[in-house]
Formats: C-alpha cells, structure tokens, sequence
C-alpha cells in the first residue's frame, strides 16, 4: 500500500494536478491567484536557501524582488531591448549588486545581519520611490509587455501565462532541490548549523555564504521578473516591508529549512487569504496568533511537523520490528 | 616532531591568555595539555587551528609557517578539531553529520549541483564511503541512521571525532573530549584514542581527568595562567611541585 505513496509518485500527482488544475477549475481569478502565488514562491526558495539552509535571514529579499522586476521593466519599456533577453539580464543585474550588497552585509552576522539587511531593502526601496527620472517614483512603470512569442507558443492568454510561470517555478525548484542535495547544499547546512566546526572541517565559510547570497538573490531576481511581466505594471510598494514579511510568514508557515516548506507555505496563505477576503484586515487577527501558535509548537513550520512525526513513526516501526525479530530469534 | 609553536603569545586587550610558549607535538603519540580552568588550553588550541590569530609567535607544521592561516586552510592541511560543546546538527542522521566532513576534499561546486556532473556524483559517493569508513572506525556503524538529537552524549563525542577524521587529518586536536560523560565512557573514548594512534594519527588533547591523562599521554604540558609551567612524561609531571602547587596551591610540599 505504502508503496504507492512513495515520495517520486507525489510529486509526480502534483505535477500532473498543477498541469490539469486549471482547466478543472475554469475560473479565470483563481487562474490569476495561483499564477501569483508560483510567482511568490520563487522568490521564497531564495529566501529559504539563504535563510533556511545557511542560516542568515536576510530581510533584503523584497528589494531584490523589486530589482528583478524593475530591470526587466526598464529593459523593455526604456531600453526596449526584446523581452527574453531582458527576462534573461534581469536576474543577472540582481545578482550583480547582491554581490556587492553580500560582501558588506555577510561581514555581520544573526541579527545584525537581519537589522542590516532589513535597512538595505529599506534603502532599495527608497531608491526606487524618489529616483522619479529612472523608475516614474511612486507612478510606477506601466506597459511592460508579456512574454514575447517563441515560434508558434504565444503568452497572450492567462492560461499560457500560467503554464509559463508553472515551468519557471518547476525548474526554480529543481534548481533548488538540486543544490540542496548535493556537496554545495550539505556545506551550507554545515555553515547553518556551526560555521566554526565549518570552518575547522576547511570550508571556506566566507565564499559559500555569499554563494548562497547571491543565489538567492537569483530566485527574487527571477520572481521579480515574471512578477513584472505578469502584472505588467509595477511599483515602489513591491520593495516594501510588507512585501518582505509575506515572504517571511509564507517560509516560516511552511518551513523554514525545508524542501517543499516554501511551496506549502505560499499557496496556504495566498489562498486562505484570497478565501477569507470577507474579513478584510481582520484576517490578521487570525493570522497573528496562528503564526506565534506556529513558531512556539513547530519551529519549522507545517512540513517540519510532518517530518518531525514521520520520522517519530519510523523509529517507533523500526523498534517494533526488532522487537518482533528477536521474538523470533 | 610534526608539529612546533615558538614564543607562542595571545592578547586580547590587556589580559594574556598564552605566554611565550614553546610546545612540541610528537608525531604518532599521545600529546596533552592540562591546566587549571581559565589556564588558557583552549586558547592555545584556537590560536594553532586558526580560529584566532596569534599575537607573536610563531606555528610550524611539518616545518612549514602556518601562524597566519585562516581556519580551513589550516584544516587542508591536515590538522583537524573537536569542539568542547559537540556543534553536531541535530535534526540530522549521524551519517548526513559526517558526510560533509570530507567536503574539503572535494572540488565540485554548484554549477556540478545543478546540472549533476559526473565530478559531483564521483566525489559525493566518496564522502558516503569516507563516512561509512569513519563511522566503522568509531564503533557508529549501527546508529547511522539515527538523528544526533536521539544519540548519546558518549556517541555524539564519537560523531565529532568521526567528523575530525573525515577531513583525513594528520593531527586531531581534540578539546575535553570526554566532558560530561560517565567513568565507562571515559574508559571507551580513551580506547578511542590509543586506535586513532595506532592508525598512525597524531593526537592532541585538552583534559580534565587526571586518571586518563596519565595513563593515556605520552607526552604533557602543563599551563598556568597563560604560560608553560612545565612539560614531560606522566611521571615527570605527576612529581612536579610547580604542577601541584598550581593545582593545589599553597607552598607546594609534596602531597
């Protein structure tokens, strides 16, 4: 029975479902809905691999997701250089000045290094809001345009659209999922979890760490970028605390530190606030205490519950079995 | 002689925690540093393995200037560490703890992650298999597959020297390695010891239990408030009134 619950079966099942899902539900906003909350969890898998993995919670991630998609904007609006090599330098000029902003930033560390980023976002969004001649300041920038044609494929319809964000986020993960299991992913969590044994087992904290930096600083980029040309306008608010802490509240309700957290995380909250809209801002009466509830009893959020339990389960079987086996024996 | 410090000297501030100290480690033996609390053992530690940087003097490895290197470079080397407190990750299996400790071994970086080069799988499976090596070394072999946080305060000192030797060391400095286990432990990880020995590893350590330290080094010196008080076999120490005095205090009439 357990066997066709393995853990390649699932993932294959919600592949499938996000595929078919939309025409199961043939409801043009909740098309719009999950396409942004694809969008979102990009760039928490930036945050996540920096913040959940390396352990440096950067509260800079809404300015990078700003820069994303405020590159790809100007690129095509002002520059009008064509769509896909926009959509390809945007991530790039994000991780050039994460670069810079990593190398200062990971001179500190916990919460300094949360205070400082924090300010650093502040400032990018400053930057955006006055610098009215590049950006259009609290106008924003208007007409940015879809994802241009390839051959015969077009993005003109919300459902393309949608499939387009789907393949980004698909490939985000397994980009993810791919560092994560490998030599580069273990260094970090050694980093995360003492970087003075990292350090005493030859890892050069310094460079993995601005490593990991700059890779997230890639997810919000890449966010950034089909949130522009999803929405195809933006403002300043998209650099603004508040953009940073959903990101945060999303990580931290799916967990923090996880493979899958930042997914659950995302689509939970994007719906469940979309559902409860009724309430207004009341919802977050309910959020609030759910969210300390959650940081009190469950530290790694909803999927690290369920590991937490799984793994309980498995020594409790295993210790069963070899009771059972020297029963025997 | 592997391993050599010159006038080995740390500030920080006004306070000297290491004075002038000339210390030799033997290759292949039992080397061991003891002192009262606060003598500045673990100081001593931190300035070989590049955790701080020396104020004066000099570290040669193998003959080589190794006083100002950073950390890993230190631990490329070939000088690998525990820790007093054992820093493992606990919501991890005792195999995934180890697996990274031949990270410095390895070459591949992410672009090898991401498209899954041969270099990354090659060099990920000789982690594995340097992993199960260890952990056969140290007697884990049955608990591999536990979470640290479910193991013993005994087999966690096993995973940090497992660890340590992961990284293919040459010398393994190990701090109070057996603080906070029971006297049967104590015996074991001794046992521990003598076996990394005999595998040719050269040992060095910060102790409290005088009992095992005398049975177990070699070779012993002894720190005061910074500073060299006195060095030798167990038995020179053990009638040395210097030593005792600083242990005991008082006039120091032989006890």
């Amino acid at each position: 029975m357990s066997s066709i619950f393995t853990k390649k079966n699932t993932v294959i099942a919600l592949i499938v479902l996000a595929f078919v899902i939309p025409f199961v539900l043939q409801n043009q906003y909740y098309l719009h809905v999950l396409t942004l909350a694809c969008i979102w969890s990009i760039a928490v898998y930036g945050l996540n691999l920096l913040a959940g993995f390396t352990g440096y919670l950067s509260l800079a991630h809404a300015g990078f997701f700003a820069i994303g998609a405020y590159s790809l904007g100007l690129l095509t609006v002002k520059a009008e250089l064509s769509f896909w090599l926009a959509f390809l330098v945007a991530p790039i000029i994000t991780m050039i000045i994460g670069t810079f902003v990593g190398i200062i930033a990971l001179r500190t560390k916990e919460h300094f290094f949360a205070i400082y980023t924090l300010c650093v976002g502040y400032i990018i969004y400053l930057i955006i809001d006055k610098w009215d001649s590049l950006t259009g300041g609290v106008r924003g920038l208007i007409g940015i345009p879809s994802p241009a044609n390839i051959g015969p494929i077009s993005f003109d319809t919300p459902l393309s659209q949608y499939y387009f964000v789907l393949v980004v986020t698909l490939l985000c993960i397994l980009m993810v999922y791919r560092i994560v299991h490998s030599l580069t992913g273990r260094t970090f969590i050694a980093i995360r979890n003492s970087e003075e044994l990292a350090l005493s087992l030859g890892i050069s904290t310094a460079k993995n760490k601005l490593l990991s930096f700059v890779l997230s600083t890639f997810f919000a980029g890449v966010a950034g970028a089909l949130y522009g040309s999803f929405i195809r306008f933006i403002g300043p608010e998209i650099s603004y605390t508040t953009i940073m802490f959903d990101f945060l509240t999303y990580l931290i309700v799916g967990g923090i530190g996880t493979l899958s957290g930042p997914i659950v995380g995302t689509f939970l909250i994007v719906l469940l606030s979309q559902n409860l809209q009724f309430l207004q801002d009341y919802r977050m009466l309910i959020f609030g205490p759910l969210l300390t509830l959650l940081i009190i009893f469950s530290p790694r959020g909803i999927v690290g519950f369920v590991l937490t339990k799984y793994h309980q389960h498995q020594r409790k079987t295993s210790a069963v079995l070899k009771d059972a086996r020297a029963k025997e024996g | 002689m592997i391993l050599q410090t010159k006038q080995l000297t740390k500030q920080f501030g006004g306070l000297v925690a290491v004075k002038n100290v000339d210390f030799n480690i033997e290759k292949r033996k039992v080397n061991a540093i003891i002192g009262p609390n606060g003598a500045g053992k673990s100081t001593f530690f931190n300035l070989i393995t590049g955790v701080h940087r020396p104020s004066s003097g000099q570290i040669l490895y193998k003959g080589e200037d190794i006083t100002h290197l950073p950390a890993n470079k230190v631990a490329e080397l070939g000088l690998a560490r525990t820790f007093q407190t054992t820093n493992l990750f606990e919501m991890a299996t005792v195999f995934d703890n180890v697996v990274v400790g031949h990270r410095l071994r390895t070459r591949s970086n992410f672009f090898d992650a991401i498209f899954r080069t041969k270099r990354l799988k090659e060099e990920e499976e000789r982690c594995k298999q340097k992993a199960l090596e260890v952990l056969e070394f140290t007697e884990l072999s049955h608990i591999g597959h536990q979470l640290v946080a479910n193991i013993s305060q005994e087999e966690k000192k096993r995973v940090a020297f497992a660890l340590a030797l992961a990284t293919e060391p040459e010398i393994v400095f190990l701090d109070e390695p057996t603080a906070g286990v029971n006297p049967d432990e104590t015996e074991s990880l001794a046992y521990l010891i003598k076996k990394m020995v005999n595998q040719g590893i050269t040992v060095c350590l910060i102790e409290h239990k005088m009992r095992m330290i005398m049975d177990l080094a070699d070779h012993i010196m002894v720190l005061n408030y910074g500073e060299k008080i006195a060095e030798g076999t167990p038995s020179e120490i053990n009638k040395n009134e210097e030593v005792i005095r600083a242990y005991l205090g008082g006039s120091g009439a032989s006890a």
